[in-house]
């Protein structure tokens, strides 16, 4: 990773990597829109972050001037070399109209609340054999014993991958994650390759025995009468692995870390149950994990801004949902807000494709660990030590927690 | 009272049918569907309120 100056005005220098910001980004978000609703930075070639929930939700429904053919900012830009809108490198997050219609259409009845339903007893199951392992220790790190297995689990069985390829596919899921901030392109190919080989022999092993799971789904998919192709698939694949699992660690983990450090709201939890379902909105807007990107179509004016084509808009999803004007009370967490128009899932046609999957996951492991565990708190001295993930996708990582009597 | 759902709006967010399952459904796709007529009953009143205020995409409506 290259050193870069550190940030002293977010307003005209942003920069989503900025230790001040992945420590704590609320402060920052909370001055940008006093002050400059729309700030810029020229780093990684120019961009731009609004943090109202207006501008946010403005720029998301606008497909016309933004496209989503990259959706993580790095340094440079795509170049000639991407993968071309309309379809883009991983159907359907990366594709913009007329073609994301098509493709998100498609994968959007393997993630229907039906679907989702069907595999809430394996996480449930799955989440009490966690627990089962850390059940002799005194500390359970909530974020590296915990939440980080869980949507790995879920991905791989849906995706009906081996059961005993949980530790290869964990390790592949790293390494894809970790691509997304690779600036090497080579190696960033050359690390990929046993990922592309072990994807493609399980996609030989379902065309010689089909079965009901995700990849089956997609090799009998049609559009138009014709099987997708094959990088579609590949590319739908590599989505379902980057979309699905640190976004939804990142929010067990972030919910678990609230937990800890609010006792009041922990004990409600336990002793209502039914508040559930209203904390977990809450914990989706206050701990929003995910940030997309979008690329400026062509040279023009947004809210008085002159946007170059190519520049990068940052869409911070957990900017607005902090934003005052949109949520009474935002600073604050409130365990049962009724009224919760939150957009961590995004808004408009990207609309998190796994957000019914990611809500079930959510509820189910936060459920399971203070059913076994009612009282733990951030383990004593240790408070400096909770980390929280860099980039795009914002979580507790490491989350070491005291379990008490 | 009854409820409607902009399916040209709706993206399937889902929390109409999370809120108020007695008025909302989800179709294959996991997009909002009214269930019936959408006739909200008293003591469903508030539910389908807040069904309204809870879209992310502003989809659903209650015509009095």
């Amino acid at each position: 990773m290259s050193i870069k100056p550190p940030v002293e005005d977010f307003a005209t220098d942003w920069d989503h990597t900025d230790p001040a910001w992945v420590a704590n980004p609320y402060p920052i978000w909370d001055e940008l829109r006093e002050k400059c609703p729309v700030a810029h930075t020229n780093r990684y070639g120019g961009g731009w972050f609004p943090s109202t929930y207006e501008l946010v939700s403005a720029v998301a429904n606008d497909t016309d001037n933004f496209t989503s053919r990259t959706v993580v900012i790095g340094n440079g830009r795509p170049g000639e070399d991407a993968p071309p809108a309309p379809i883009g490198v991983a159907p359907p997050i990366s594709s913009d109209p007329p073609f994301h219609h098509i493709a998100r259409r498609l994968i959007l009845p393997a993630f229907s609340p039906g679907v989702v339903n069907t595999i809430e007893t394996f996480v449930r199951e799955y989440c009490g054999k966690l627990l089962d392992n850390v059940s002799a220790q005194e500390i359970v790190n909530g974020g590296s014993d915990y939440a980080q297995y869980i949507p790995v689990a879920v991905i791989r069985q849906m995706l009906g991958f081996p059961e005993k390829d949980d530790d290869l596919f964990r390790h592949f899921v790293h390494i894809v994650l970790e691509g997304i901030d690779e600036p090497d392109l080579e190696k960033r190919i050359a690390d990929f390759e046993p990922i592309r080989i072990y994807i493609e022999d399980q996609v030989q092993d379902h065309i010689d025995n089909p079965r009901d799971d995700l990849t089956s789904y997609l090799l009998n998919a049609e559009i138009a009468g014709s099987k997708l192709l094959p990088e579609h698939i590949f590319g739908t694949m590599i989505l379902v692995l980057v979309a699905g699992i640190d976004t939804t660690w990142s929010g067990i983990a972030s919910s678990l870390y609230h937990l800890a450090t609010n006792p009041k709201d922990l004990e409600r939890l336990v002793n209502e149950p039914e508040l559930m379902p209203l904390a977990v909105e809450e914990f989706l807007r206050f701990y929003s994990p995910v940030t997309m990107a979008r690329l400026v179509k062509e040279d023009f004016d947004f809210n008085g801004c002159p946007m170059k084509k190519d520049d990068w808009l940052l869409l911070g999803f957990p900017a607005a949902n902090r934003d005052p004007k949109a949520f009474e009370d935002a600073d604050k967490f409130i365990i049962d807000r009724k009224i919760n128009r939150h957009v961590a899932f995004g808004l408009g046609i990207h609309r998190c494709a796994g957000s019914n999957l990611a809500r079930m996951e959510m509820r189910v492991a936060i459920e399971e660990f203070i059913k076994r565990y009612p009282k733990f708190t951030l383990a004593a001295g240790d408070a400096d030590s909770v980390t929280w993930s860099q980039g795009q996708v914002r979580g507790a990582r490491n989350l070491p927690l005291t379990i008490t009597k | 009272m009854k409820v409607v759902i902009n399916a040209d709006a709706c993206t399937g967010q889902g929390r109409c049918f999370g809120i108020a399952p007695e008025l909302f459904d989800f179709d294959d796709l996991g997009n909002g569907v009214v269930k019936g007529d959408g006739t909200v009953t008293p003591e469903l009143v508030e539910k389908a309120r807040l069904a309204e205020a809870n879209c992310p995409e502003h989809a659903i409506s209650i015509e009095e």
